[in-house]
């Protein structure tokens, strides 16, 4: 790890830390947040030359707190000087809690933090790009970047998701017991939709976009330092790090993405695997079941395998079974009807496809297409297999996806 | 999910073609899904290039001649395609002639 990687890590360690400090002592989520980006620009111009400062955090808390100062009082000044009566007074700096006060609790605030980040008043989208800014310590370039959009269109998005919060009337807090389950959802939810949107781009061009893995498992695995006994927390961390397992070996040399069932299994990444696999089951035997624990013990399945001939698919048609009871919907559908095909028969699974056919949700998607054919093919129906890998491949908007299910297609000719 | 946004128009509508987006232009930009944004010249005064065995030929006009033609383009980068549908609904342009929300192909793919 060079230097500079070094510095970055330290940077984004300390970013949700430091932003916490803030919040507690002056509040206002939009003005702390670009305050603590200003002093993380501010370290990585200044360290490299002058040195990391004796303690790192005590130096961006400074700095923030002075720069959110500095902010409060110019828009003050600006105020009086279209005299706006009533201006408050600006907190002063002296008055803030001595640095001893405030160790410990990191972990808490980063919670805080994420839950206020990924708040229901806003989208999807721009909980994802908050919380990769505000708890993950990316710029907004550095964001833009991963999602392939300029920042001019990045930008907007993220000082809106600010001012939706505050419209929100949200706090720097932990929400109410009442509510916590479901925010701590769309929490692991933003999570898993970071690491999906840098796993899939994994064997592509877009390295950028790749690193988004590493920081979902990073601040995944902050979660669960924070909540050890959490076992959808545990569950989702063991799923994506048992799905980067198979990073290298999901796409050939040319980019190619390479099918489960014929990936060159010594690539996978075994430390990766036994860690995952430690994770989810120490979660299954200590927690209530949930779908992350069960998408994990499925990827472990998959993996445990030395061979895909030697996967366990009746422990796998079962949990899916379980997974579709407790969160139906189509995606786990078409993953429990292959599961049903290598079980009971290529039939069987094109039955329970058919009861897709008239879900809106997916009856045009391209992966319901792409399954029947692998089932068709199974089946040694190969004309109509050929037929509905050409509609998937027309279908997808992936490129790798496409090209791949073409190649399928082509396979089948004669 | 990034979308372009196709413009068309009929030639005898294109007069005022550029106004009245501003409230596309206002979701689409304050909620940071606009990538870009093109305003196209006359079809008329385009070319069309062609190479054939090595031989580059240029024809004036458009590649097809129709009297509909793509007045500008917009590329955003939204949620789903539903919410693409809903910024093209916001350009006054789908009342003379049609938006085209056409998906554009990523490079990132899920192994199957």
């Amino acid at each position: 790890m060079s230097a500079s990687e070094r510095l970055g890590d330290l940077l984004r360690e300390l970013a949700p830390q430091v932003l916490g400090v803030l919040l507690r002592r002056y509040g206002g989520f939009e003005e702390c947040e670009d305050a603590v980006q200003e002093a993380l620009l501010a370290a990585a111009t200044q360290w490299p030359g002058e040195g990391v400062p004796e303690s790192p955090r005590s130096w961006l808390v400074t700095v923030a707190s002075r720069r959110l100062v500095d902010q409060v009082r110019s828009e003050q000044a600006r105020r009086r000087r279209e005299a706006t009566a009533a201006a408050r007074e600006a907190p002063d700096a002296d008055l803030a809690p001595a640095p001893g006060n405030e160790s410990g609790g990191d972990q808490d605030d980063t919670l805080t933090l994420l839950f206020l980040c990924c708040h229901p008043a806003l989208t999807p989208a721009s909980q994802v790009a908050l919380t990769l800014r505000a708890v993950g310590g990316l710029t907004t370039a550095e964001v833009a970047r991963a999602f392939l959009v300029p920042e001019a269109t990045m930008a907007p998005r993220i000082s809106r998701a600010k001012q939706r919060i505050k419209a929100a009337g949200a706090s720097f807090e932990l929400p109410a017991a009442h509510e916590r389950v479901a925010r701590l959802d769309a929490v692991l939810h933003v999570l898993y939709l970071i690491f999906n949107e840098g796993y899939t781009a994994s064997s592509g061009p877009d390295l950028h976009r790749g690193e988004l893995t590493t920081e979902a498992i990073r601040l995944t695995r902050m979660v669960h330092r924070a909540l050890p006994d959490d076992g959808e927390v545990a569950g989702l961390l063991s799923l994506m790090l048992l799905t980067d397992a198979r990073r290298a070996a999901r796409a050939g040399p040319d980019g190619a993405l390479v099918p489960l069932a014929e990936q060159d299994r010594s690539r996978w990444d075994t430390a990766l695997i036994e860690e995952g696999c430690a994770l989810v089951t120490d979660a299954m035997s200590a927690s209530p079941l949930g779908p992350y624990q069960l998408q994990a013990a499925i990827a472990a399945l998959h993996v445990q395998a030395p061979r895909a001939g030697d996967t366990d698919w009746e422990q796998i048609r079962i949990l899916y079974g379980i997974l579709t009871r407790i969160t139906p919907n189509p995606m786990v559908t078409l993953n429990h009807a292959v599961a049903v095909a290598m079980t009971r028969g290529p039939q069987a699974g094109l039955e329970l496809l058919e009861s897709l056919d008239g879900d809106p949700r997916i009856a045009r998607h391209h992966r319901l297409y792409a399954v029947r054919a692998h089932l068709q093919e199974l089946a040694g129906e190969y004309a109509a297999a050929r037929e509905n890998y050409r509609l998937a491949a027309r279908r997808t908007t992936s490129l790798p996806e496409h090209r791949y299910l073409r190649d399928r297609a082509g396979k089948l000719d004669r | 999910m990034k979308f372009l946004l196709n413009l068309y128009l009929n030639a005898a509508d294109s007069s005022g073609e550029g106004f009245g987006h501003e409230e596309f232009l206002a979701a689409a930009g304050q909620a940071g899904e606009l990538i870009s944004a093109h305003a196209f010249a006359d079809p008329s005064i385009s070319a069309v290039v062609r190479v054939r065995d090595g031989v580059v030929t240029v024809s004036e006009g458009p590649y097809i001649q129709t009297s509909d033609h793509v007045a500008g383009q917009y590329v955003v980068d939204c949620e789903s395609r539903e919410r693409a549908v809903e910024l093209a609904a916001l350009i006054p342009s789908g009342q003379a002639g049609g938006v085209e929300v056409r998906p554009l192909m990523d490079s990132a793919g899920m192994e199957m």
